[in-house]
Parts: structure tokens; C-alpha cells; sequence
């Protein structure tokens, strides 16, 4: 047993630092932000070409790294701590994750090469507009025709969907509910009866999309796995993304302790800097708490999600490991994000710091994916019924 | 990161739980789940015949060097030996204070002399220890000691005088390691002595206090002239706080994942409860008890990240170990809220007068000394923040 970063784990996340410290600052952020894509198209061809990211945890066979889901961790850490805006989430967590649980070997040989190449973004669209993000969220169709399939329905809350070149979207077979009928599609974003649309949202960091299907018509080369099967690899891939989506959460949880602790020790009022009084460092002392309770619960999940995915004892303790993470690191990054807004004081009310930044995307990475409440209710499902 | 045991160590947890399934039987089976913390006045006699049972098997001090008579266990095989024990049920080791605190200070800070004579009776579990740190005007302020040790050149020995509180174990214990002031113009934690006495002496006077919970485990100890031989002080005259702190670097955790076992078995009692009165339909009831269970697996995890950090070489600990006491006495007291909550208004009766407390009951009110002893929560925040986060520290007050 080793429940810590190895040496080569540590250079990955220093590295990883020291070029979003330079590339994802403020005024870099506010200046992606502000864009409808969401993210400047010269960053990210270079996090493709020289970092090589996106290909982290794809494996060597594919053209990727072949690292592991603790090295992509220790990435989405550093990302939610810099706030950096680019495709990553979209494309490795959500659609990377669909093509590695669900594509068959061609599938991956083809559009895994694509990602890792940086030729494509890639978005995963399955929720048609519920805050519970299970199989009931499903609500776009497929029927038969012929060979073909014909897909109806919408989906909102797509992370990227509006500028990702490739979208996997679940649908359930006309008349069926629940786990049941659910398929996963390849859909390059191109194809006839394709409507997707930008919805502008609190957090601008992070752009989400809706998605339109009219009568879109599909060959079954386009079906992941199999038919009417897919809702339990779905399943896997939501926790997988799940964690990796926790783990940004406490990047943000460290960056804005981090300032806090900063900004106290250098406000001064009534002589003293506002750090040295102690209703001011209990709060902070709560904040580095929740923040390493946060690492702990990802780090284990971390290693569990390496599990489901390479095989391994603890692979049976997805479920419950993304829910354990998930619903910590919501509830304490949205708290400490307002902490901090309370203690930075009445700048922390304004546009130009940038605590208003990461209070917005704790509530956006809260609700996304599932939060606290509907991941204690998933525990207690497991615990209780 | 690599989360699983060696094979070898798997079979280490197989003859612990073997060794616990074939041993904790008869005589022994009426202390299962019995004197833990809140429970500790329960069966001390046949609590101390189980602790020589352990030794009899090599189950006592298990991570200590085997030249002092331990088994020598890696941290791995340390955590397996207390999860399997806290998963077996087997009671509340009456020998932990001589076993994790004295003991390893001995072996740091003693000299060889101290060594033999002390260390054989721990390991045996013939020997029990108490801590004598705690006065009436040294809580939080831990190095406010008024207790005094005067060497007395005509006896050749060490007078004590003074007064101890919050001694868990004094009444039952056959020594009491405790700090005095050997300068009697010293102030905070200067001029402080370490101070290895035996209680079965006319000095020493024991009065248990009545807790919240109606019954005793904690004592004040009054010393009154209490003898301690010459070679009984640990370390220099002076050197008694750098002694007693020592003790902290000691505690990397392991014993804290047999203390989460015992919090599981809380926990699930509190499940079985739920489901059997319905409260388990109960969304908000739902929504807590989810909640414990994800804190209490997080607390492993911290845990075990706390045993595969690298120890700081100045002894500081990392921040996942700084926070450790306040997150785990902080939901420990929240169980004990819950486990009320789930039982509605069954949980106002008692089993019995004239005060007889089911287990969940005594849970519930002794959770709340967790987050005032060893260090309160608002001292443990104090902590974190001027080491943790380097923030500026609390102005000292100054003497009336």
C-alpha cells in the first residue's frame, strides 16, 4: 500500500502547474471566457502538440500516453485550480471515457486517434433536462428503419457540445424507460437533422450546449456496443467522468484558499492584518480542512476509477467512490467558495477579482454530473433499501 | 499510488482474524464491543486478563522494535492488525495509553534502565498506564502546569505536588506518566519535567469525576509530597515539554483506522436502527446517513494517505494529518446527533433506572468531550491555520 503521488506523478501535476500558472491566468481566462467557443484555438493546439494532454490516459495502442487515471486526476486538478478553459473535460472525460468503456476496437482505433492527434473535440449528450443525471435523464429515441437507426429528441447541458466536431449521445428505443432500450451513438456533429446551440451561462468558463435530433438517420456502424445495452457502460463512463470532474472541484477549493490566506495577510484594518484575527483564520482553518478531505476522497476514487478501467479489486467501488467524491467536493468547494467571498470582503463582490470566477463554477460543477443530494441519495440506496 | 496489500500481507490478516476468531470466545465473548472510548469503565478487570491474553499470542505492542519486546510490524501490517481487531469486536484495550504513549517515549527518550523496567510490563499487559497531563488551569493551555517536583537531597527522590485532571484509567492503572515544574520560576513550557510515578503510593489520592453520561473514566489525581525515584525523570530536568511533545511525532495515524472501525460499527448500528423503525424512508434522514457514510470512508482515506506521507524530517505533520482530529471528533459528534434523530422519541428512554444507557445513548452524550479533549476544535483551527496556512499567531495574553 503507497496512497501517495510516485515521483513521476508529482513532476506530471508540477509540470502541468507551472504551464497553466502561464498560460491560464486571469486576463487569459476572461479573455477565453468571453468567447463563444469558450476557449482560444491556439492554446489548445498547443496543449495538444506540446503537452499532449488530451491523449493522457488513452491507451499507447490508440496513440496516447498509456498513463493512468491518478496522472489525469492530478491534470484535472491543476485545471480546475487555473480555471483553464479549453476541451479537455468534454473530450477526454465525458467522450474519451464513452469511446474507451463502450467503442469497439475500430471505433476506438479511429476516433481515439482523431483525439489524440488534437484533430477533434469530442462531446458526450445523454441528459435531456432532469437534475438527476441517471438513466431517467435519457430522453431522446431511436426506432429501427431498415438497417438504419432514425434518432429524435434534445438534449441540454452538453459541455462543448456546441463546438465539438464529434458528439456520442445516448438515446432509448422508442417506448422503453428506465434502463432499458439505451443505445450510445457516434454522431460527427456535421450529420443532417444536427440543431446544437450555445446557452450562455453563469459560469463562462465552461460553455454548455443544447443539442436538437430531428429524424437524424444512423448506420449501425455508428452503435457502441450493443443495442438496447447501453445504459450500464453509460453508467461507467458518468462515474468515471464524475471523479475526474471532482478532482477539478478541488483544484478550485485549493486556488481560493490559497488567495484567501494571501488577501487576509495583506488587508490590514485596525492595525493589524484581517489574518491574525481569529474569526478570520477558524473560517480559513475550515477551508483547508474541506479542501484536503476533498483530495483525499479523489485520490482514493482516482485509484478505483484506474481499477474499472484496467481491472483491479477495488473496480466493483466505482459507483460508490464517484458518489463519495462527488458529493464532498461539491458541498465544500461551493463553501469555501463562499468563504472566500465573504472574507476577500467587499472586493470579492466585483468583477475585477476573480473569487466571483470560481464561486460561479463551483456551482456549475456542483449541479453538473449530480449533486450532493442526488449522490447521497444514490449512497443511501445502497445502504438503506 | 497503490492501494492494495502485499500477498504476504493478506496473510498476516488472515492470522490475525484467525487468531482473534479462535481467542476471543468464553470468558472473553461478554467484552465484545465493550470499552472503547464512553465505555471504558466497563470490565477493566477482564478487560486487563484479555490484554495478557493478547500478549500471550504476541498481539501487544506490535509495532514496536522487536529488541523491545514488540513485534516489529511494518505500517501495513500495523493497519491490518487494528482494522481486524476493531472488526472482530474485541473490547477496548485497557493497556493503549502505556502501549502508544508511554511506552514509545520510553523507548525514544528513557534511558536503558527506564527501558527494562518498564518496557516488559507493557508488552506483558500485566502494567497499566494513565497520562498525567491536564491540570484545572492547564486545558487548552496545556503548558500552564502548576504541579510542582522538588528533589528532595536527604531522600534522594522527586516530590510531587500538585493536582491532575481528566485522567482516563487513574483508578486502574499501576503508573502515571506526567510533566511537573522542576523550576519553580519557570513559566509555560520551560523548566517543565517528565516524570515516570507509580500510583500505589500514600501521596496519591484519585477521585473519579461523574461525567455526563452518569458514569466515571476520567479521575482528577492529587499528588501530596508523591515520591518518584531519582532515575524516574525522562530526559533532563527542563527538557519534560520537548519530552510530551515528542509523543505527537509517535502517532502517524495507524491506530486511527481501529478507531474507524469502531465508528463503523456505530454507524451500522445507527442503519440497522433506521431500517427497523422506518426512518430510513426518511429523505432527511436518508440525506445524513449517506453523509456519515461518505465522511467516515473519506476518513479512511485521509488516513491512509497520512501513513504513506513522507514524515516531515523537523517533525511537522503534513496537512492532511493537521487536520485530522478536528474532522474526525467533528463527525463523530454529528453521529451521535444522528443516531438520536433516527430514533425519534424512542431515544428519550432508557433502558433501565437509574440511568442505564443503551449504547447509542452513552454514544451520543460521551461524543461531546471529542471535540474538547486533546486539544478542543477551536484550539485544534488555531493549529491548522498557523501551521497549516502560516498564518499569524494568536497574541499571548498577559499575566495578572
Amino acid at each position: 500500500m503507497e496512497f501517495a503521488f510516485t515521483q513521476e506523478q508529482e513532476m506530471i501535476r508540477e509540470t502541468a502547474a507551472a504551464f497553466l500558472a502561464e498560460v491560464s491566468d486571469s486576463a487569459a481566462v476572461r479573455r477565453a471566457m468571453t468567447s463563444e467557443p469558450g476557449y482560444e484555438p491556439a492554446l489548445w493546439e498547443r496543449i495538444c502538440g506540446e503537452m499532449y494532454w488530451q491523449a493522457i490516459h488513452v491507451p499507447e495502442k490508440y496513440g496516447g500516453m498509456g498513463l493512468g487515471y491518478v496522472e489525469l486526476v492530478a491534470m484535472m486538478e491543476q485545471m480546475g485550480r487555473y480555471l483553464l478553459c479549453s476541451p479537455f473535460f468534454s473530450t477526454v472525460c465525458l467522450a474519451g471515457n464513452a469511446l474507451r468503456v463502450a467503442g469497439s476496437k475500430e471505433q476506438q482505433a479511429q476516433w481515439l486517434g482523431q483525439l489524440c492527434e488534437g484533430r477533434l473535440t469530442a462531446a458526450l449528450a445523454f441528459n435531456g433536462g432532469s437534475s438527476r443525471w441517471d438513466s431517467g435523464a435519457i430522453t431522446a429515441t431511436w426506432r429501427r428503419k431498415g438497417d438504419s437507426y432514425v434518432l429524435n429528441g434534445g438534449y441540454r447541458y452538453v459541455i462543448d457540445g456546441h463546438t465539438a466536431g464529434l458528439l456520442i449521445v445516448a438515446a432509448r428505443e422508442e417506448g422503453s424507460s428506465g434502463e432499458e432500450g439505451v443505445t450510445l451513438f457516434l454522431l460527427p456533429a456535421e450529420t443532417t437533422g444536427v440543431t446544437r446551440q450555445w446557452l450562455p451561462t453563469m459560469d463562462q468558463a465552461r460553455k454548455q450546449a443544447a443539442v436538437q435530433l430531428d429524424d437524424v438517420s444512423l448506420g449501425a456502424e455508428a452503435v457502441m456496443g450493443e443495442s438496447g445495452q447501453g445504459w450500464k457502460p453509460l453508467a461507467k463512463v458518468i462515474d468515471l467522468a464524475t471523479i475526474a470532474l471532482a478532482a477539478e472541484q478541488v483544484g478550485g477549493c485549493q486556488q481560493l484558499l490559497d488567495m484567501t490566506v494571501a488577501y487576509t495577510s495583506e488587508r490590514v484594518q485596525f492595525n493589524r492584518t484581517i489574518a491574525s484575527y481569529q474569526a478570520v483564520k477558524h473560517k480559513a482553518a475550515d477551508m483547508m480542512l474541506q479542501t484536503e478531505v476533498a483530495r483525499s476522497a479523489i485520490y482514493y476514487a482516482a485509484c478505483v476509477a484506474q481499477e474499472a478501467l484496467e481491472g483491479g479489486p477495488l473496480a466493483g467501488e466505482l459507483s460508490e467512490a464517484a458518489s463519495v467524491a462527488k458529493s464532498y467536493c461539491s458541498d465544500a468547494y461551493f463553501a469555501i467558495a463562499g468563504d472566500a467571498l465573504q472574507l476577500f470582503g467587499g472586493v470579492g463582490f466585483t468583477w475585477e477579482y476573480d473569487v466571483h470566477l470560481y464561486l460561479k463554477r463551483a456551482k456549475s460543477s456542483e449541479h453538473l454530473l449530480g449533486n450532493g443530494a442526488y449522490h447521497r441519495e444514490r449512497l443511501a440506496c445502497a445502504l438503506l433499501d | 499510488m497503490k492501494l492494495s496489500f502485499s500477498p504476504e500481507d493478506e496473510l498476516f490478516r488472515e492470522e490475525v482474524a484467525n487468531w482473534l476468531q479462535d481467542n476471543l470466545t468464553g470468558e472473553f465473548e461478554k467484552l465484545k464491543y465493550r470499552g472503547g472510548p464512553g465505555d471504558e469503565h466497563m470490565f477493566p478487570a477482564e478487560r486487563q486478563v484479555w490484554e495478557q491474553k493478547l500478549a500471550e499470542g504476541g498481539w501487544t505492542c506490535v509495532g514496536w522494535p522487536k529488541e523491545y519486546g514488540g513485534r516489529g510490524c511494518s505500517i501495513e501490517q500495523q493497519v491490518i492488525f487494528f482494522e481486524e481487531y476493531a472488526r472482530a469486536g474485541a473490547p477496548g484495550r485497557v493497556g493503549h495509553i502505556g502501549e502508544g504513549l508511554a511506552g514509545p517515549t520510553i523507548i525514544a527518550f528513557g534511558t536503558e534502565e527506564q527501558k527494562r523496567k518498564y518496557l516488559p510490563g507493557i508488552v506483558a499487559g500485566t502494567q497499566l498506564w494513565c497520562q498525567g497531563y491536564s491540570e484545572p488551569s492547564a486545558g487548552s493551555d496545556l503548558a500552564n502546569v502548576k504541579t510542582r517536583a522538588r528533589f528532595d537531597e536527604g531522600q534522594g527522590k522527586w516530590l510531587i505536588n500538585g493536582q491532575k485532571v481528566w485522567t482516563s484509567l487513574a483508578h486502574e492503572s499501576d503508573y502515571c506518566f506526567a510533566i511537573a515544574r522542576t523550576d519553580p520560576e519557570s513559566v509555560a513550557h520551560k523548566g517543565l519535567g517528565f516524570f515516570l510515578i507509580a500510583m500505589d503510593q500514600p501521596g496519591i489520592e484519585v477521585r473519579p469525576i461523574e461525567q455526563i453520561t452518569g458514569t466515571s473514566e476520567f479521575n482528577e489525581v492529587f499528588f501530596d509530597d508523591a515520591q518518584c525515584d531519582a532515575d524516574d525523570i525522562v530526559g533532563a530536568p527542563g527538557d519534560g515539554w520537548k519530552v510530551a511533545m515528542g509523543l505527537l511525532g509517535f502517532e502517524r495515524g495507524v491506530s486511527t483506522l481501529g478507531q474507524q472501525m469502531q465508528f463503523q460499527n456505530e454507524l451500522d448500528e445507527v442503519v440497522r436502527q433506521a431500517r427497523n423503525n422506518g426512518a430510513a424512508k426518511d429523505p432527511a434522514i436518508r440525506q445524513r446517513i449517506a453523509r456519515a457514510h461518505a465522511e467516515l470512508k473519506i476518513m479512511r482515506y485521509n488516513s491512509m494517505r497520512m501513513l504513506s506521507g513522507q514524515s516531515a524530517s523537523d517533525g511537522t505533520l503534513q496537512k492532511e494529518a493537521l487536520i485530522y482530529k478536528l474532522y474526525w471528533a467533528t463527525w463523530h459528534r454529528s453521529l451521535g446527533e444522528l443516531a438520536m434523530d433516527v430514533l425519534g422519541p424512542e431515544c428519550e428512554i432508557l433502558e433501565g433506572a437509574p440511568y442505564a444507557l443503551s449504547r447509542l445513548q452513552s454514544m451520543y452524550l460521551f461524543v461531546r468531550s471529542d471535540t474538547i479533549y486533546g486539544g478542543t476544535n477551536q484550539i485544534q483551527r488555531n493549529i491548522i491555520a498557523e501551521r497549516g496556512l502560516g498564518m499569524p499567531r494568536e497574541p499571548k495574553g498577559t499575566a495578572k
